[in-house]
């Protein structure tokens, strides 16, 4: 497969750089909503249309946003899109509307958003920065539904709301508190460090080297960086 | 006294019952990552107090005496994240030219938290909650605090695996991870301590 070609940007996306499970990107939204599938998978697809819109809109505006206040740019357009993907659940799915809460104003500040604006929408063509928002929204659409399922099952005994008559009698609460989410996303985490055995670009720290916003806030990373080092 | 009551029960139960971090997941990349030493910690948990509070001083006004007036109430999102980024910049000029001591403990997690949606949830929610003007500032004042509460603990629950032998599989991340639902659940103990507080 070529280095480049469009499909092996989704695949990127979805397997080699999974912003969820292998990044480690937009913890927040990954923890808070996946006490169920439906609004893991809900919370998902609007993160893929925000995604998608924006990597586009930044992608055909990046030779006129001018370097210095790119941020600030990149914030107004997110938020824009964030906006109207808010309007439309608001209006066609007022059950997730409710469900996802104050969660879907904040995939604004989804670090996964801002981050592929900046290390690949910024400096590829449209075509491609639609595809590689394509294969991060479902990369991280399928971590959510992933780790939802172990939390509902176990948690709740059911699946997308249908319960699962013979684990009715054997609900582990603790899976839907916020403590389980933790513990569950953790040991998906280590699973994929051993089952890569270490090949995977792993993360070891939330260091400044993963982070999106390494590049405005260079001051910050550097100092922490030598502090770290 | 009843509004006095009602003031200490949304500062208590925002510090220790619905902590941002630890109950609600916002802010939780900067509770992962800067909280290796006990300074950074500290550091930051301040930082985040301070602009939470100015940010719901800036933002409580600016709904309900213009978005909501000119029913612009969609351009919310818009509007707060604009408003905290900026306010963090020129909180940044500020101190960078009138306390330049400050300003090298603080300044450095400034730029940070433009991005941090603990400051941006709690604009939101003190309005989706319809809390008045004082109640918003003593809710943002309790997530801040509660949020500095959550960093100094798990500062130092982090000092003691980084002297334990950890599978290399959990190393990093993980074990971050699984720590911090240790402290998430130490906390859930506390659920139900506010609601009885004045009974």
């Amino acid at each position: 497969m070529k280095k480049n070609s469009n499909l092996s940007i989704v695949l990127n996306g979805i397997i080699k750089e999974n912003p969820t499970l292998v990044l480690i990107l937009g913890t927040c939204p990954t923890l808070a909503t996946t006490t169920n599938v439906f609004g893991a998978f809900g919370m998902g697809i609007a993160t893929l249309m925000v995604l998608i819109c924006s990597n586009v809109l930044i992608s055909l505006l990046r030779r006129v946003i001018p370097d210095n206040v790119r941020i600030p740019c990149y914030i107004v357009i997110i938020a824009g899109f964030v906006t109207v993907v808010q309007m439309l659940i608001h209006a066609y799915l007022p059950d997730l509307y409710e469900m996802l809460g104050v969660y879907l104003a904040l995939i604004v500040v989804n670090c996964i958003i801002l981050g592929r604006a900046e290390m690949f929408a910024s400096k590829n063509p449209v075509g491609k920065s639609a595809l590689d928002g394509l294969g991060m929204g479902i990369g991280f659409t399928f971590a959510l539904c992933v780790i939802a399922t172990i939390r509902e099952v176990l948690g709740a005994a059911s699946f997308a709301g249908i319960a699962i008559p013979f684990l009715e009698n054997f609900k582990i609460e603790f899976f839907v508190k916020a403590p389980g989410g933790m513990v569950v996303y953790g040991l998906l985490i280590a699973l994929i460090g051993a089952l890569t055995n270490g090949k995977a670009p792993k993360k070891k720290e939330f260091s400044c080297a993963g982070c999106p916003s390494a590049g405005h806030c260079g001051n910050a990373c550097t100092a922490n960086g030598k502090e770290n080092a | 006294m009843e509004a006095f009551k009602n003031l200490v029960v949304i500062l208590l139960s925002s510090v220790l019952v619905n902590n941002y971090v630890l109950s609600r997941f916002l802010g939780i990349c900067p509770f992962l990552g800067v909280s290796k030493k006990l300074n950074q910690a500290v550091g930051m948990g301040v930082s985040v107090t301070v602009v939470m509070l100015l940010a719901t001083f800036a933002t409580w006004p600016i709904q309900y005496f213009v978005l909501e007036p000119f029913g612009l109430g969609y351009l919310q999102t818009i509007v707060f994240i604009l408003i905290i980024a900026s306010l963090v910049q020129i909180l940044e000029i500020f101190l960078k030219r009138f306390s330049p001591a400050l300003h090298k403990g603080l300044g450095v997690y400034l730029p940070l938290i433009t991005t941090n949606c603990a400051v941006l949830g709690v604009a939101i929610n003190n309005i989706t909650d319809g809390y008045t003007f004082i109640e918003s500032v003593f809710s943002s004042l309790g997530c801040g605090l509660g949020f500095l509460l959550a960093m100094v603990l798990f500062s130092g629950l982090r000092s003691r695996i980084d002297e334990m032998e950890v599978p290399s599989s959990f190393r990093g991340v993980a074990i971050t991870l699984i720590a911090a639902s240790f402290i998430s659940l130490a906390f859930m103990g506390l659920a139900g301590i506010v609601d009885n507080l004045f009974a």
